[in-house]
């Protein structure tokens, strides 16, 4: 499966864009609270960092650990220019503000990029690792750069508002950060449908070929290093005006964590991948740990599920129905699915009540031994139901394998119809 | 004096425990390609299991309990998860490796609460090794166990005597260490199945097509460098603080030492990590500032740059990070490593 | 549309409040963001847990303005974008109090993001109310209308803490250890300051800042401290730095006094064991042998929630809160705000003050030590057996330090 053959036209084609930039316009009106509109803003901001993460990990096969290092650095040159202009009173519009972002991330891209793309692989991981720790660590100790513990702050509600727009209000930062997202994913698109963009998919794929037919992979690494880094830089300088304050911490190794985690997670090795991922990494952080104390080991062991069973990540599911949808293989598939979907359903049910359970003998026990699971009530102090769950899930798990066990049947024969298909079509087979 | 050796003996001894952390994910690294992010995760494991243990069967069965059993749940990871991903290629196994981190964090977390626990290490191992007394007329003076406080405070204000005793812990952890060292060579070399290990480094196909079961070869590798990680984890946790962090502040520190001495190399391990234990320790004695250190090299900063913190930031200060200064500059000039035979 | 229907309500309850107590039976919302997951979480659920005990305490009689306290928690994982978010989230619910504490840079970012709101959104304004952050910068350079402080902050204690030392004769070697940020920068200042001006005899025979949270073996350190004859050590250490350290010491044979501020928050007290007894100090505003109310408190919470109870400033907020809404007759957060300017009330230590100036508590502070519990402070946090024992007792004028605060009142 590949992301960049010849179905690439379904992607480019304007209809998809208008459709995109119309959800992002209607989206604040649908989700109408505080809460929502700044979630909606920091999803804009995840895709485009997610997004510039995989020009490195799943074009160029550069595995970073460190790209917080250049949305921070991005973040904070943002919000010192937006203090500067403030306090000069410089005519200049804060709608500017993360382009000096992505500049500056452009910047330390090129510094510390030259080095770092020598060798990719484990070297360029444990490179980007020791970066990272030095940045991170560096933070605390400079706080004129860094404004040590508290961070720097800033306004972005300065100058006279031009055509009423003040960015005070979040719904209009929300409508910034929408058209810089649109700008950045059509400009990050084009980028890989360009020569640099095919050579880098190259690089990834055979670094010594690449020399033979006449370029540098250092050279194509260290470019798409440098282009990623300013596309780091715009998505912190749009959190730098989100947030208004930024703090050591868009510079740590938890950031730079997640965005690897849900880059991997929503696909490396497509376009959109990384922007599912962004969405699911904004909905994890904010709403998953206000319903689940349990919520990083599920993150945890679903990003374990996934490397083992899906490494392409959720876009590669997506994909692969598509094309079964396309062969007309999917409809007769949707019972397996849905069984398969039920057995899974009831096995998740399962685990995380058991999981909830243990959560809050530990961390609630004196709120009592009831907890409220999915509007059922589950008293974690009696063994009757410790067994009873414990059971239901065995029943689950048997469950799941025999529908697991049916859907793989069916699948293999999809698949093995749709090669049937291409041969035929390429006239290698009767 | 006494200052310098026992600054020494803290810098060996602490370099002989990320060398015994460092050795478990060498082995991992040349046998499998797999740089095992989950390797803390192994040693924060045996620590708390050894703590378990130990407050069941006492310390010194769970010296040798502890490691085997991490080693047992070490060989089941690699069997039920890294071998499935093991075909996608290095990037996702070193993924699932740090997927395991959270998820072990977690667990243990669940297991044993979230604050610190009490894991003492044994009676016979409490209190000093020996004691360095330093007497200003009489000179250095080494003693065998504890010296009574009254005999380390001068009751003549001229005189000047200073005790500065050395923990048992720690010479211990130095033992374990050099005695784990010495086993590991002795059974990489001479022993046959250390033999088969070594050639399934460099010719995988063939030693299998000679009729050894290569991927139980692995397993069991796998397993021995997390049991490796569980007995530090052991000793580190019983001499240091058993908490949850604990991971995650010795885990990236591993890497470097893996990373500087050459991956793939043990010798490299071992050299990195003491030379990493000694200059962080003493680094810390190191009082300079970046700005003096500069004017004495004639490089003088303004004065704008003096006043900053960057300018006052002490070599001591710093000393902690040192290591990752270490490995930016070892990949950018020496990618091999110091001693290492095989490119990343 | 919602806002003309408050207006009306508003103006319902106006034409129907007669008495002074208004506001008997209304129900103040209030949000405690922190972490409730991860490292810190068993502190943040810890002290969630004291502010929904202490609710049912002070609410309807318990307080003066006879108001009914409710109190929900929203896991931030000490990160300041995700309180942010926190923020937005409770103000959503029409939450109009917001408590936090662990983590100045939490605390920093959330007196900015509520400053703004407030000017930007009038009739919309909400109080924060801060327990345990301690950045000087918060009541000084960053100080804000909307803040209020109920702990006391690291130039207060230093004050106090020197005047302790100030009275130790044997203290003639000062080492000053500290973790690299902010906090540990701060409380090293303060302490060449203060001693300077009380005891210039004392020597500061050396000052260390080691990264925060990353050393594991601080036997180097200690070497140090024994080579440059220090007798004393003052540290803002916290969490595992602290009791490594001790532990350290321990082993390496240092036999001098730690003068520290965070010995008795949760952990800590475990780590050190028995090392240190006897010589690790610890200034703050509470401590485990209250007598009293306190302590009849202290163990109703052990029994309800096997834990201690130690974040004495929840008390402190109930009580001024209530009184501030008594003194208002209104759970406004502006009104409440101009009321609580100034507002002094009797707490379990004695007279305390919410400075006009700043937005400072003022308060009594004590020096403890930790040592062996008996019949006399028989109070042992996490059953270690030990405990931290009063040795001196602060008025109010003694720890009260200036301020370089200039607030901007709402008109």
């Amino acid at each position: 499966m590949n992301a960049y053959s010849v179905h690439d036209a379904r992607w480019g084609s304007p209809r998809v864009w208008f459709v995109a930039a119309l959800v992002m316009a209607v989206a604040p009106w649908v989700f109408g609270s505080g809460l929502a509109i700044t979630m909606l803003s920091q999803m804009g901001i995840a895709i485009i960092a997610c997004l510039s993460y995989n020009m490195l990990l799943g074009q160029g096969g550069m595995l970073s650990f460190g790209h917080a290092v250049y949305t921070g650095l991005g973040a904070f040159v943002a919000i010192h220019a937006l203090n500067r202009w403030s306090a000069a009173a410089l005519p200049l519009p804060v709608s500017l503000v993360p382009l000096v972002g992505g500049v500056a991330g452009m910047g330390f891209a090129a510094l510390f990029g030259y080095v770092t793309t020598r060798k990719s692989g484990t070297t360029f991981a444990m490179i980007t690792l020791g970066l990272a720790e030095l940045v991170f660590a560096m933070s605390l100790m400079v706080p004129e750069f860094f404004g040590g513990e508290g961070g720097v702050s800033g306004n972005r509600v300065v100058g006279t508002p031009a055509f009423g727009i003040s960015f005070g209000p979040a719904i209009q930062v929300y409508y910034l950060i929408a058209l810089y997202t649109l700008a950045s994913v059509v400009l990050m698109y084009a980028f890989t449908q360009t020569p640099l963009g095919r050579l880098l998919n190259a690089v990834r794929d055979n670094p010594e070929r690449v020399e033979f037919i006449g370029y540098n992979p250092h050279r194509v690494r260290y470019s798409a290093f440098i282009i990623a880094g300013f596309f780091a830089g715009i998505s912190g300088g749009l959190g730098a005006l989100n947030f208004e304050i930024v703090n050591a911490e868009v510079v740590g190794a938890a950031r730079s964590g997640g965005y690897l985690l849900f880059t991997f997670l929503g696909g490396a090795t497509f376009f959109f991948g990384p922007i599912v991922g962004a969405i699911l990494m904004v909905l994890a952080f904010v709403l998953l740990s206000e319903l689940t104390k349990a919520w990083l080991l599920y993150l945890g062991a679903v990003f374990m599920l996934m490397v083992m069973y899906a490494p392409g990540g959720i876009a590669s599911l997506v994909m692969r129905n598509l094309q079964l949808a396309r062969h007309g293989l999917l409809r007769p598939m949707l019972g397996a699915y849905g069984l398969l979907g039920l057995a899974s359903g009831l096995c998740a049910l399962g685990v995380s009540a058991l999981i909830e359970m243990v959560y809050h003998r530990q961390l609630n026990a004196a709120m009592g031994t009831q907890l409220r699971f999915l509007g059922g009530a589950v008293d974690t102090a009696s063994p009757l139901h410790w067994c009873t769950l414990g059971a239901a899930l065995l029943l689950a798990a048997a469950f799941f394998e025999w529908a697991r066990k049916r859907f793989a049947v069916q699948w293999d024969a999809a698949q093995q119809a749709i090669e049937q298909a291409r041969l035929q079509h390429a006239g290698e087979a009767p | 004096m006494e200052f310098f050796i026992i600054s020494m003996l803290n810098g060996l001894s602490y370099g002989l425990l990320l060398f015994m952390l460092s050795s478990g994910l060498t082995l991992i690294f040349s046998m499998m390609g797999v740089l095992n992010f989950a390797h803390a995760s192994f040693y924060m494991l045996g620590a708390y299991i050894g703590y378990t243990l130990s407050g069941v069967l006492g310390f010194w069965p769970a010296l040798v309990l502890a490691p085997l059993l991490t080693g047992a749940l070490g060989a089941l990871f690699e069997r039920y998860c890294l071998r499935r991903v093991h075909p996608f290629g290095h990037v996702p196994e070193l993924l699932i490796t740090f997927g395991l981190t959270y998820v072990v964090l977690e667990v243990v977390q669940l297991l044993w609460g979230r604050i610190a626990v009490d894991f003492a290490p044994p009676p016979a191992l409490q209190g000093p090794a020996f004691t360095l007394v330093n007497h200003s007329v009489e000179g250095l003076r080494w003693v065998w166990g504890a010296v009574p406080l009254t005999l380390c405070s001068a009751a003549d204000a001229s005189l000047r005597i200073v005790c500065s005793p050395f923990p048992a812990t720690r010479g211990f952890m130095m033992l374990v260490a050099l005695a784990m060292l010495l086993s590991l060579w002795l059974l990489l070399t001479r022993t046959r199945i250390g033999l088969v290990i070594q050639a399934a480094l460099t010719h995988p196909d063939a030693v299998q097509a000679l009729g050894h079961n290569v991927p139980r070869v692995f397993m069991l590798v796998f397993g021995a460098g997390a049991a490796l990680a569980g007995l530090a984890g052991v000793i580190g946790g019983s001499t240091f603080l058993t908490e949850p962090a604990m991971a995650a502040t010795v885990g990236s520190i591993v890497f470097v030492v893996v990373v500087v001495g050459g991956l793939g190399s043990l010798s490299g391990a071992f050299i990195a990590s003491l030379l990493i234990g000694v200059v962080q320790t003493f680094a810390v004695a190191l009082d300079y500032s970046v700005g003096s250190v500069l004017a004495a090299w004639g490089l003088g900063l303004s004065p704008a740059w003096q006043a900053s913190s960057l300018g006052h930031l002490t070599i001591a200060q710093v000393a902690p990070i040192l290591p990752y200064l270490l490995l930016v500059l070892i990949l950018i000039f020496r990618p091999r490593g110091l001693l290492g035979t095989r490119d990343a | 549309m919602r806002k003309s229907s408050h207006i009306l309500i508003a103006a319902l309850a106006v034409a129907f409040a007669g008495s002074a107590l208004a506001q008997k039976g209304e129900v103040v919302k209030m949000v405690r963001i922190d972490a409730q997951s991860g490292l810190l979480g068993p502190v943040g659920v810890n002290q969630l847990k004291s502010y929904q005990f202490f609710a049912e305490k002070f609410s309807g009689k318990g307080n003066p303005a006879g108001v009914t306290f409710e109190v929900t928690g929203i896991d931030n994982k000490l990160s300041p974008t995700e309180s942010l978010n926190a923020l937005k989230s409770a103000i959503d619910q029409g939450v109009r109090y917001i408590i936090q504490g662990n983590g100045s840079s939490v605390a920093l970012a959330l007196t900015d993001a509520i400053t703004k709101h407030n000017e930007r959104n009038p009739g919309k304004e909400v109080l924060f109310l801060n327990d345990a952050a301690v950045d000087p910068d918060l009541t000084n350079s960053k100080c804000s209308y909307w803040h209020f402080r109920f702990d006391a902050d690291t130039s207060m204690k230093m004050e106090a803490m020197s005047s302790f030392m100030a009275e130790q004769k044997d203290i003639k070697k000062v080492y000053i250890l500290g973790q690299n940020y902010s906090h540990g920068v701060q409380v090293a200042k303060y302490t060449k300051e203060t001693l300077a001006r009380k005891r210039p005899d004392i020597q500061i025979v050396g000052e260390d800042l080691h990264p925060l949270a990353q050393v594991r073996d601080f036997a180097p350190y200690i070497a140090k401290i024994k080579a440059s004859g220090a007798d004393t050590v003052v540290t803002g250490n916290w969490g595992s730095d602290l009791s490594l350290l001790v532990k350290a010491a321990n082993e390496g044979g240092y036999t001098g006094n730690f003068y520290t501020y965070y010995a008795g928050v949760t952990g800590t007290p475990t780590a050190m064991g028995t090392n240190g007894a006897g010589k690790v100090y610890q200034i703050a505003y509470s401590h485990y042998n209250m007598g009293g109310q306190m302590d009849k408190w202290m163990a109703e919470f052990k029994a309800k929630y096997n834990d201690d109870f130690y974040t004495g400033s929840v008390i402190r907020i109930y009580e001024t809160l209530g009184a501030a809404m008594a003194k208002a007759k209104s759970t406004d957060p502006v009104k409440v705000a101009a009321a609580l300017d100034g507002i002094r009330v009797d707490s379990f230590n004695g007279e305390v003050e919410m400075r006009k100036l700043d937005h400072q508590l003022q308060q009594p502070l004590y020096m403890t030590v930790w040592q062996k519990a008996d019949k006399k402070y028989p109070y042992s946090p996490e059953n270690t057996g030990m405990t931290l024992v009063p040795v001196k007792t602060y008025p109010n004028y003694v720890s009260s330090t200036p301020t370089s605060c200039q607030m901007k009142r709402p008109s």
